[in-house]
C-alpha cells in the first residue's frame, strides 16, 4: 500500500526513487529543458511562503469582515486575490461555508486537486487511496478518525473536485472569540478544518 | 478511462490514517519530484489534462503501491519519453545521449515566483449559453470511455441538481488527448448520497461534483 510507501524514510544515494529522481534531473539540466534554481525556488515557495496560514488569513477575516464574508462567498478567486493569494492550483477559488445545519468536506476521488494557493501542499493522506476512497461514501467515518464526531442530524455535504474549482471550507467560528483580532482568530484556523476534516480550534 | 484513480467508493485500502505533524516532504528526493514535474511542465508541450492521464495510465498494481509523488514521477517519465524530450537508454544511465525535442520555452528561477503567482487558468470563453440552470434536474450520462474523463464512476447515470453554473472550463476528455480544448460550461451537480451509494447511504449526505456540459442529461 502506498500508506507503507510514504511512511520510508530513505533518502540516501541507494534509494531507488531517489536515484531516479536524481537521473532525472540530471537528463533534463544536462539538455538545458530545466533550470534546477528554478527547482529550489519552488520548493522553498511551498516551504515558507505559500501554506494554509494563507487560507487562515482569509477565514480569519470572513470571520470578522461580514462584507468580505459575502464577497469570499460570490467570487472567492477575487476576494482571496484581494489578500495576496494566488496562482498554481488556486486559478478558481470557491469557499463553501460550514453553518449549524451542514458541514463541508472537500476531496479530490481522481487525483489530488487541492487549492495550493491557500492550503499549500496537500498532505499524504489526501493524495492516497484511503481518503480519496472513503471520503465520499462513509464521511462520518473519515472524521471519526480526525476525532471529530458531528451531532446525528448534521447535513454531510462532500465537494469532489472533479474539474478545475478549487475548493476552501470556512469553518464555523468559535464561541467565545468576540472582539479577537483577525490575528488571533487565524490562530484557531487549522488547516484540516479547511478541508473539513477539522473543525477550528476552541478559544483558549 | 475506468483507471485505478477513479477511487469513490473504493473499499479496502484501510485507514486514512493522518500523520500528526507530518512534515512536507518526507524525503529529499519528493522535493525535486515536486520541482522537476512542474519545471519539466513549463516547457508547454503537454497540459494538465495529459499529465493526469499519464498518471491514471500507470498500471492498477503500480498505481496503488506508489506513492503520489512516485505516481507523478513514473508519469512524468512517460510524457518526456512521449514527446520526445528523453529517451529510455537516457533515463537507464542517468545522463543526456543526444539531442531531443527543443523545448517552447525553459522556466529560469527568476521568472519562477511569477509562474506559480500566475497559475494557469483553465476558464475560457464557451460561444453558446449554459444549457442548464440552478435547480435543473439532471442525469449523469452513463459511459465508459477508453480515454481520459472527469466523471467518476460512482456518479454516472446518477440523478442530481444542478446547484451552480460555473464558468466555461477547458474540457479534459479531449484536451488530455491533443485534440483541442473545445470549453464547455462546467456545472456543480449535487445528488443524494442515497442515489449514489443506495441501501444503507448515510441519510444526512450530499456528495457534489463539478461537470462538464456533455456529461449531463436533462432529467
Amino acid at each position: 500500500m502506498s500508506h507503507d510507501h510514504d511512511h520510508h524514510h530513505h533518502d540516501n544515494e541507494l534509494d531507488p526513487m531517489a536515484a531516479r529522481v536524481r537521473a532525472l534531473e540530471t537528463i533534463l539540466t544536462q539538455k538545458g529543458l530545466i533550470d534546477p534554481a528554478a527547482i529550489d525556488v519552488i520548493v522553498e515557495t511551498y516551504e515558507t511562503k505559500v501554506g494554509p496560514r494563507n487560507g487562515a488569513k482569509v477565514v480569519a477575516k470572513a470571520w470578522s469582515d461580514p462584507a468580505f464574508a459575502d464577497w469570499l462567498k460570490r467570487d472567492a478567486t477575487a476576494a482571496i486575490a484581494s489578500l495576496g493569494f494566488t496562482g498554481r492550483q488556486g486559478e478558481h477559488m470557491q469557499a463553501v461555508f460550514n453553518t449549524p445545519e451542514t458541514h463541508n468536506i472537500v476531496v479530490c476521488t481522481l487525483c489530488s486537486c487541492y487549492p495550493w494557493s491557500v492550503l499549500g501542499l496537500p498532505p499524504v493522506w489526501y493524495k492516497a487511496p484511503p481518503y480519496r476512497s472513503k471520503a465520499v461514501i462513509d464521511p462520518r467515518g473519515v472524521l471519526a478518525e480526525f476525532g471529530v464526531t458531528l451531532p446525528a442530524e448534521t447535513k454531510i455535504r462532500v465537494w469532489d473536485s472533479t474539474a478545475e474549482l478549487r475548493y476552501l471550507v470556512v469553518p464555523a467560528r468559535p464561541a467565545g472569540t468576540d472582539g479577537w483580532s483577525e490575528e488571533q482568530l487565524a490562530e484557531l484556523v487549522t488547516r484540516d478544518s479547511m478541508i473539513g476534516t477539522g473543525l477550528a480550534r476552541e478559544a483558549a | 478511462m475506468n483507471g485505478p484513480q477513479d477511487l469513490g467508493g473504493q473499499m479496502g485500502f484501510g485507514p486514512v490514517a493522518p500523520e500528526k505533524d507530518e512534515p512536507l516532504f518526507h524525503a529529499e528526493w519528493e522535493k525535486r519530484a515536486l520541482g522537476v514535474t512542474l519545471t519539466a511542465g513549463a516547457m508547454g508541450h503537454w497540459n494538465i489534462d495529459e499529465s493526469r492521464h499519464a498518471r491514471e495510465s500507470l498500471h492498477p498494481a503500480d498505481y496503488y503501491s506508489s506513492s503520489y509523488y512516485e505516481i507523478w514521477t513514473k508519469a512524468l517519465e512517460v510524457l518526456l519519453e512521449r514527446h520526445g524530450f528523453v529517451t529510455v537508454d537516457e533515463l537507464a544511465q542517468g545522463k543526456a545521449l543526444s539531442d531531443g525535442t527543443t523545448p517552447k520555452r525553459v522556466l529560469k528561477a527568476e521568472n519562477t515566483p511569477a509562474a506559480l503567482a500566475k497559475g494557469g487558468p483553465c476558464d475560457r470563453p464557451v460561444p453558446t449559453e449554459p444549457r442548464f440552470v440552478a435547480g435543473d434536474k439532471v442525469r449523469t450520462k452513463t459511459f465508459n470511455p477508453q480515454g481520459h474523463t472527469r466523471l467518476p464512476r460512482y456518479a454516472r447515470g446518477k440523478l442530481g441538481t444542478v446547484e451552480a453554473v460555473r464558468d466555461g472550463f477547458v474540457f479534459p476528455d479531449s484536451n488530455a488527448h491533443g485534440k483541442g480544448e473545445n470549453p464547455q460550461w462546467v456545472y456543480t451537480v449535487v445528488f443524494d448520497g442515497r442515489e449514489i451509494w443506495g441501501e444503507g447511504a448515510d441519510p444526512t449526505l450530499t456528495v457534489s461534483i463539478d461537470a462538464w456540459e456533455s456529461y449531463l442529461e436533462p432529467a
